[in-house]
């Protein structure tokens, strides 16, 4: 076992960085394949096993591979970067095996880069750099320029990239990776210099808030607990990331584990605790991978365990899996459920902070907000608070997906409107839709129409919208979602998710996604909206957790911003969206029908008809509203509603 | 012990029932061991019949009602015997907005399932899951440990006949 102390840290990070820096007689040229979940999903390991291949082929001694976690841009994957000594780095997109081949031949062998294939010239960390020097940095020869610099893409340079600083560059699997980018020298300063009332200042003066949806101040949290008196004490990472839509954490505990696992030492040193336990949901297997080997390698360096950097200070920490429980994302529910019970809440007081896992004093933080901790003690709170807003400071991650054009992983400082997130960081609503809402917060959450898209996100003006920041779901939607059916998909998440142990929740859940479905299928009667509400309001005051309190959030802030909808709905029978079978009546256009008889044929009822090259005509008696000819007409022929 | 012996003999081998012996030997007396032990179990012998939980219970001296809840809680849980492989459809707010509600129907007209079923021939336990935070590729669909992503409702039969062999 390897003692390492500060300045073995350091010299780790010197010597790092030495053997990475390419060379005009070792290696040249370096090539990042960006290997997330998403990224192997989409192929990245056979671009990895061709690179391999091709470099033992052509006996390519001058070339390494390496491997990162995701880049964030989930829409271009799988993506590789190729950087060659002197020269800008270049990054693909869209890879598979035989662009790898080409571009292989073409940019690594040649010299001469595949353009049609590129994203763009340069990395994400360089951009403020590239901006400052005007797309030229030196040392870095200037190659195809009819391929977009990095600072000129929105995605890119409209996110502030602090707690994802690792993202797209290191190897998860490599500790030195880790510490050559300053790693680890945050829990050195904490642990040698600092006191555990230092630490907890810090971070209180920061105004870091938790990043997990509720929003706690962190520093205050930790105050509590260190307070409390007890011999053992417990910090644990909330790594269940149930949110439906919401991923960073995942892109986190992938890309950079250390991260974390860093944090964890702080707030431990912090309250007073040795044990520590990463509850991580089962469906993120490489989550898990990543994080086993990250806590071994952290042991074998004496960063983990007992006399971390012969301080003294001892952290065991050991991983928990999930069981597929949604519940078990709510911090007194999690802490049962490593007890070995069932996954149900608890009534606080008594808080976790005095009495949580075996009803010792333990402190549960999201694994952004670990992630945020070292940094804040190495480059101090003022570094944190000079972004963001009033009330809330730093940077946020964002998940953004649904009806945008660039899906991916986005870091903005707190505040930034919705308006610049769904445009300029997302380019908007594909395939010429209009942007109706964003769903934000999960199912905790609500939707923010499009009359508010100027609104700066931070928790406290997302909560006057009647919704919640959440862990960092951003979910766009087009014109053709029917806001009825989101709140209703919605309650019937939570509706299975519910534990039932309080009543509010448990009756509820099941009877609003009743009443929701019966609405979706034109059974909806005068006084269901009222009886929602009274039944929202209801849940929110007297469930025992914040699923319960906040699963009313979809249906209240839909009826809010979108009552129309549910009063056509249940006055009309009508689904102004054509989503709801029920209630969406299908026609053809006269003028755009030609006659080619495809819907006829598709149409498994026999509920049009039609002679050739003659308008056809759908009979409302035999439609059952599957759809079918609306998806083979080529014509746009077919109408809803 | 005889009865529950012979009871576990129907169902599983002499060594699986060894290996499930020596599972619970590892996890017994480790605090909170209960559930990773299930785990353990589920992953050794594929599913967690109530025979298997009258093992557990007997040997690590807790109320079967307690493992039963326990079970019967988490969803990653099964008291029946699962396909040869799991699929798992992503419901989550991304993967529903982008199709996924339509592949569940393809799946469930094609191999005539509902969620949690096997299909007769036992290649496929078909769960549908809310979300595998993959969003980035909605919609998609996980088979076994493999992550299929931007699938289309045309192209599931062939993805999923390649698993068939």
């Amino acid at each position: 076992m390897y003692k390492t102390c500060k300045e073995d840290l350091i010299q780790i990070k010197k010597e790092t960085l030495q053997k990475k820096e390419l060379s005009e007689n070792k290696k040249r040229i370096k090539i990042i394949v960006h290997m997330g979940t998403c990224g192997i999903a989409s192929g990245a390991q056979i671009i990895m096993d061709t690179l391999h291949y091709e470099i033992k082929r052509k006996k390519s001694e001058d070339v390494i591979v390496s491997i990162s976690g995701c880049m964030g841009l989930c829409s271009r994957e799988p993506l590789i970067t190729v950087k060659i000594i002197g020269q800008e780095p270049i990054v693909y997109q869209h890879m598979d095996k035989s662009k790898t081949l080409e571009v292989f031949n073409s940019h690594i062998i040649e010299g001469k880069v595949v353009a049609k294939y590129a994203l763009a010239r340069g990395t994400e960390e360089q951009i403020k750099q590239r901006i400052t020097n005007n797309g030229k940095l030196s040392g870095e020869l200037v190659l195809d320029n009819t391929i977009p610099g990095i600072e000129e893409i929105p995605f890119f340079t409209n996110q502030e990239i602090r707690v994802l600083k690792n993202r797209g560059i290191i190897n998860p699997e490599k500790i030195e990776d880790y510490i050559s980018r300053d790693g680890y020298l945050g829990m050195a300063k904490a642990l040698e210099e600092m006191s555990p009332e230092g630490i907890i200042q810090e971070i209180i003066d920061s105004g870091l808030k938790g990043r997990g949806g509720a929003g706690f101040p962190t520093g205050i949290k930790w105050r509590f607990a260190a307070r409390a008196e007890s011999k053992d004490k417990f910090v644990l990472c909330n790594a269940d990331e149930g949110d439906p839509g919401a991923y960073m954490d995942r892109s986190i505990l992938e890309g950079d584990p250390h991260s974390v696992i860093e944090g964890m030492i702080i707030a431990a040193k912090a309250i007073g605790a040795n044990q520590g336990y990463i509850y991580c949901r089962a469906e993120y297997p490489l989550a898990i991978k990543m994080l086993k080997k990250a806590i071994n390698q952290a042991k074998q360096y004496g960063l983990l365990g007992k006399n971390i950097l012969n301080t003294g200070f001892n952290f065991e920490l050991k991983i928990y899996q999930g069981a597929g429980a949604f519940v078990c994302g709510e911090e007194t529910a999690l802490m049962r459920s490593i007890e070995g019970k069932r996954g149900m809440p608890r009534p606080r007081p008594p808080f976790p902070a005095n009495a949580g896992l075996w009803e010792k004093p333990t402190v549960l933080n999201n694994v952004e907000t670990l992630a945020n901790i070292s940094q804040i003690i190495l480059k101090g709170s003022n570094w944190f608070s000079n972004i963001g807003t009033e009330l809330s400071k730093g940077t946020k991650v964002f998940a953004l997906t649904g009806d945008i054009n660039n899906i991916g992983l986005v870091e903005v400082p707190i505040g930034t409107s919705l308006h610049t997130i769904i445009y300029e960081i997302g380019g908007g609503v594909p395939d010429g839709k209009k942007f109706k809402t964003a769903q934000i917060g999960g199912p905790s959450g609500g939707c923010i129409p499009a009359e508010h898209l100027n609104v700066s996100l931070d928790y406290h003006t997302v909560k006057q919208l009647g919704a919640i920041m959440g862990s960092g779901g951003l979910i766009a939607m087009n014109e053709d979602k029917c806001a009825v059916d989101i709140a209703r998909f919605f309650m019937e998440f939570c509706h299975e998710e519910s534990c039932g142990k309080c009543t509010p929740c448990r009756e509820g859940t099941k009877r609003i996604l009743e009443i929701l479905t019966n609405i979706c299928e034109g059974k909806g009667k005068e006084g269901d909206i009222e009886l929602l509400e009274e039944m929202g309001e209801t849940m929110k005051d007297a469930s025992l957790c914040a699923l319960g309190q906040t699963a009313p959030n979809p249906v209240l802030t839909t009826l809010r911003y979108f009552r129309d909808e549910y009063e056509a709905h249940i006055k009309h029978k009508r689904c102004p969206a054509g989503v709801c079978r029920n209630l969406t009546k299908y026609s053809i256009d006269p003028e755009k029908c030609i006659g080619c008889g495809l819907c006829r044929k598709a149409c498994p009822t026999d509920a049009i008809s039609g002679e050739k090259k003659q308008y056809h005509k759908i009979d409302q008696n035999r439609c059952i509203q599957c759809g079918l000819c609306f998806e083979t007409c080529k014509f746009n022929a077919i109408k809803k509603n | 012990m005889k009865y529950q012996n012979d009871e576990l003999l129907n169902e599983f081998s002499p060594q699986q029932i060894e290996e499930l012996d020596r599972t619970i030997e590892k996890f017994k007396g480790e605090p909170g061991g209960l559930i990773p032990l299930l785990e353990a179990t589920q992953g050794l012998l594929g599913y967690l019949p109530i025979t298997v939980q009258k093992r557990i219970s007997y040997k690590t001296n807790t109320p079967i009602s307690r493992i039963y809840g326990i079970i019967t809680f988490y969803s990653f849980f099964s008291m029946t015997p699962r396909g040869k492989h799991t699929l798992r459809v992503c419901l989550g707010t991304a993967c529903y907005v982008r199709g996924g509600k339509e592949i569940t129907e393809v799946i469930e007209k094609e191999f005539n399932v509902k969620p949690g079923e096997t299909t007769a021939d036992n290649t496929f336990t078909y769960e549908t899951v809310r979300c595998l935070g993959a969003c980035g590729l909605s919609p998609v669909i996980v088979v076994d440990e493999e992550v299929h992503g931007r699938v289309k409702p045309s192209d599931v039969k062939d993805l999923l006949n390649q698993y068939k062999k």
